[in-house]
């Protein structure tokens, strides 16, 4: 397509404190064409989406931004909605107990003066429910229809304001292979009818189904972009360009030994989320054995998370149907306590989500799930919680003035360490580390890593949930993959190839 | 360089500090434009007994606001069993001992079930609370429709909120004052002093920073001679009521759960982040129970507190108790973010509130400016305490 690009963004350099997320990235996207974004998880996807609609307003990057050649700078999402860029994030922004019809016109409303005029609005509604070849009442709730529906009425939702760019954030994640089907068939509907659109996509077949053009990000930098219709695009082309780098040496070095007993053992793993209203694991079988790291590979939205949760005492009340099994005793967990005292530890992936207790210093987060420990009667010895507070700080080499300083004020990689300090000292015999290093620096995850050899030497078995590929494949024993809620393979580390293992991730 | 620690010390501590010299502003005002009544003898004593009631309620509340919860319920279950222990003491003819733990048990089984609903199906505090609040005025109404107000005659009972504790025999020195309150302020003082010095000796072995020595000394002698001089003007009316031992116990029994036991830190776990709280072993559910139950039990002691201090039970007693107690906690620092607040500081929010409406009472100010100037004092409190959060951080 030798169209004028519609949009391009040049050199757009994003940075976090102690990150670069961006680092000088070109992107070019067609008149009328439907371009596909990929790369690993953090390669700067969302970064670069969020730059283009305002999100991070103009001034907090560098770079040009230009929409039909006009220099944009957008202050915030409203302007750049109003230049006629639209986003659809994976969660999506409906409100679920207002009418399909409120929802396309949120923010929009047709109206004389201050009265909105619902004739008109459910009359355009409807038109825009047929562009987008959904048949559902205009007066239905949000929260009555599937998930795949609701992210068409988004899709009418940004259709209704005149569009000239159409970004849809991993659209099919949350959706069943019908409506992954049925969203595609109606995104090359809409490109022949003129509409631009980006698709941010982790699901490979998907691009190659769909794509024009695919670009490639990788470590916040652009690798390439490629034209499907030059037979640029296949799958183990993305797969190469993705992974791209060589496993470098930042992980240290651990004899794989053969590994014990079973420490922990599913069969038939089932779990349904009554929230979500679906089932989010299916007939998931794993084992780990003593002084074993086993990495879980899989992207976000896999199940990772929701497997880790239903084995720890299933505090999100999954309805879970199965067979669990920690050192051969056949178990149920009723909540997260019972687990810990079985000795199953679980280091969350959203440390300040709900990991820590941001408000609390660090030896009232490190003692927290262990305080019988160092209570005598129920009464908390002050000297003591100090005490194992501080070795903590030293063998972790948590970096703080005191341990009386509150976890809020101190980095990534220390709050990180504070979190497997807290693990630590309820001394399990099963380490779950959900993303351990997410958001930290290179040398914090260094450390990480030294601490996971140690643990694992000293009789510890670890369960490492991760989506950076390098570190499941330089720190496992063994790998698992999951993809959609399903375990779709697993591979000893000698025949875990990066190919490989993106190759079952995004089956 | 001792005024520059000073300022430091002060500006570091400025929200913990805040509470004390808006106190000691407001007790200033209240003597020079009374001439000196608010802080007779007497009057103190009256507004110690004032703030009793309140007092209770404001600790029970803080843990349920730290919990990020509310209990609107408190005042009417007070009121309530105010006048199920007046109807026991006179018309079943109960005795004082058998009474208030029974009406105790009540309040802490109000309490749970209150928290029934909230633990259990995740109803937001506020409405269940506010059901209970319905309720429990009610029931109040009911038990108090064909008697109206229930005179209290059983002077045992009565003496929980009027009476003061005995004094020892004359010993020949100090006859016109009550000396077992002397002796008490003096132990007081002693112990305070003491544990002050140990905290300081065990922060300086962990080497933690500690106040600077002058600032530390000026600190004791601060808050002794405070206490001194509160013991003094007591003990030359009447001594230190029963009203005023049962607001120190129920402080002191908090405030060491709070600050030292496993529960207390469970609770500001909750407080502070409830699903990590949850991930970590910590069952969410039974502390909301616990919480309310503890709050459910106060709210009885409360109502006992204040049907003895009135030696009767009416037909409005605990009306707007609720709101008082909640004003109280926040004044005391208690935030509604969660996980952030002390009991000792409710009491002095409490002791603020109570201060405002007492010191207005002898100015002979209309009720009318009561409320707004209450009103004015809770804003300009939450206020500061935001505002300083804010900029600590």
């Amino acid at each position: 397509m030798n169209t004028p690009p519609i949009l391009e963004m040049r050199g757009i350099t994003k940075e976090f404190p102690g990150v670069k997320a961006l680092d000088n990235v070109s992107f070019r996207v067609a008149q009328g064409e439907i371009h596909c974004l990929v790369g690993e998880n953090g390669a700067g996807k969302s970064t670069l989406m969020k730059v283009l609609s305002g999100v991070y307003p103009h001034g907090t990057y560098s770079g040009d931004i230009l929409l039909n050649g006009q220099v944009q700078s957008y202050r915030g999402i409203r302007d750049s909605e109003h230049a006629g860029i639209a986003i659809i994030y994976q969660e999506l922004a409906l409100i679920p107990e207002l009418t399909v019809y409120e929802n396309i016109f949120l923010g929009n409303e047709i109206r004389n003066g201050p009265i909105v005029n619902w004739n008109e609005t459910i009359k355009r509604a409807g038109e825009m429910l047929a562009k987008v070849r959904l048949k559902v009442n205009p007066a239905a709730k949000i929260k009555d229809l599937g998930v795949g529906k609701q992210q068409l009425v988004e899709i009418a939702k940004a259709l209704s304001r005149n569009i000239k760019l159409l970004i849809l954030d991993e659209p099919t994640a949350a959706l069943n292979e019908d409506d992954s089907a049925n969203l595609l068939d109606l995104l090359r509907g809409l490109r022949d009818q003129g509409v631009t659109c980006i698709m941010i996509s982790h699901k490979l077949k998907e691009v190659l189904a769909i794509a024009d053009t695919v670009t490639v990000l990788r470590d916040g930098q652009t690798i390439c972009t490629l034209d499907a219709h030059k037979g640029e695009v296949s799958e183990g082309a993305l797969i190469k360009h993705m992974v791209g780098r060589e496993i470098d040496n930042i992980y240290p070095q651990r004899e794989h030994k053969q590994p014990g007993d079973v420490v922990l053992e599913v069969r038939g793993w089932n779990a349904y989320d009554p929230a979500l209203g679906r089932e989010i694991l299916h007939n998931v079988s794993m084992n780990v054995r003593r002084g074993e790291i086993v990495g879980v590979a899989g992207l976000m939205g896999s199940g990772r998370t929701e497997l880790a949760l239903s084995i720890f005492g299933n505090p999100l009340g999954y309805q879970v149907k199965g067979e669990l099994r920690v050192k051969g005793e056949q178990r149920s967990f009723r909540d997260p306590e019972a687990a810990i005292k079985a000795g199953v530890a679980y280091v969350t992936e959203d440390r300040k989500g709900n990991g820590l207790i941001l408000i609390q210093d660090v030896k009232e987060n490190i003692t927290l799930a262990n305080l019988q420990a160092i209570a005598k009667n129920s009464m908390i010895d002050g000297n003591a919680e100090i005490k194992v507070a501080n070795e903590y700080r030293t063998s972790l080499n948590i970096k703080t003035p005191t341990v009386e300083q509150r976890v809020s004020n101190l980095s990534g990689g220390n709050q990180q360490k504070v979190c497997l300090g807290k693990w630590l000292f309820v001394k399990p015999d099963l380490l779950i580390l959900d993303e351990p290093t997410r958001g930290i620096d290179v040398g914090a995850k260094y450390e990480i890593y030294t601490l996971m050899n140690r643990l694992v030497e000293q009789g510890m078995s670890i369960i490492m949930i991760s989506s950076e590929l390098p570190e499941v494949l330089g720190m496992s024993d063994r790998v698992y993959i999951v993809s959609s809620g399903r375990i779709t393979g697993e591979l000893p580390i000698a025949e875990a190839t990066p190919e490989k293992v993106m190759h079952l991730a995004t089956n | 360089m001792f005024f520059q620690d000073l300022q430091k010390v002060l500006r570091q501590n400025i929200r913990e500090y805040g509470m004390f010299i808006a106190l000691f502003v407001i007790m200033g005002i209240f003597a020079v434009t009374t001439k000196g009544i608010f802080l007779s003898a007497r009057n103190l004593s009256n507004l110690l007994n004032q703030t009793g009631y309140i007092a209770v309620l404001a600790v029970g509340m803080t843990l349920v606001i730290v919990i990020r919860h509310i209990d609107l319920s408190v005042g009417f279950l007070a009121g309530f069993l105010g006048a199920v222990a007046a109807i026991a003491l006179s018309s079943w003819g109960m005795p004082v001992v058998l009474v208030v733990p029974m009406v105790l048990a009540m309040g802490a089984i109000a309490g749970l079930i209150t928290a029934l609903p909230v633990a259990q199906l995740g109803i937001p505090s506020f409405v269940a609370s506010l059901a209970g609040w319905l309720i429990y005025r009610g029931f109040l109404q009911l038990v108090t429709e064909g008697t109206g107000t229930i005179i209290i005659s059983n002077e045992a009972f009565n003496a929980i909120g009027n009476g003061f504790i005995p004094d020892i025999p004359n010993i020949g020195i100090l006859n016109e004052t009550h000396k077992l309150t002397l002796l008490a302020g003096a132990v007081a003082i002693v112990l305070f002093i003491m544990s002050e010095i140990s905290r300081r000796r065990n922060q300086e072995a962990y080497n933690f920073e500690v106040l600077p020595p002058a600032i530390f000394t000026i600190k004791l002698v601060f808050i002794s001679v405070l206490v001194a001089a509160i013991t003094w003007v007591l003990a030359s009316y009447q001594g230190i009521s029963w009203t005023v031992v049962i607001m120190l116990v129920v402080v002191g029994i908090y405030h060491f759960i709070t600050t030292q036991t496993v529960l207390g830190r469970h609770i500001y776990a909750v407080g502070g982040n409830p699903d990590a709280a949850e991930l970590s072993g910590i069952s969410v559910k039974r502390i909301i129970y616990m919480v309310f139950g503890s709050m459910g039990l106060l709210s009885a002691l409360s109502g006992i507190l204040f049907a003895a201090r009135l030696t009767s039970a009416s037909t409005t007693a605990g009306t707007l108790f609720e709101l008082d107690a909640i004003a109280a906690a926040y004044v005391g620092g208690v935030s509604a973010a969660g996980g952030v607040g002390r009991v000792t500081g409710s009491i002095i929010g409490a002791l603020v509130m109570t201060s405002l409406i007492n010191g207005m009472n002898l100015m002979g100010v209309g009720i009318s400016s009561q409320y707004i100037v209450r009103g004015a004092v809770l804003a300009g409190a939450v206020i500061f305490d935001v505002a300083t959060r804010r900029s600590s951080k």
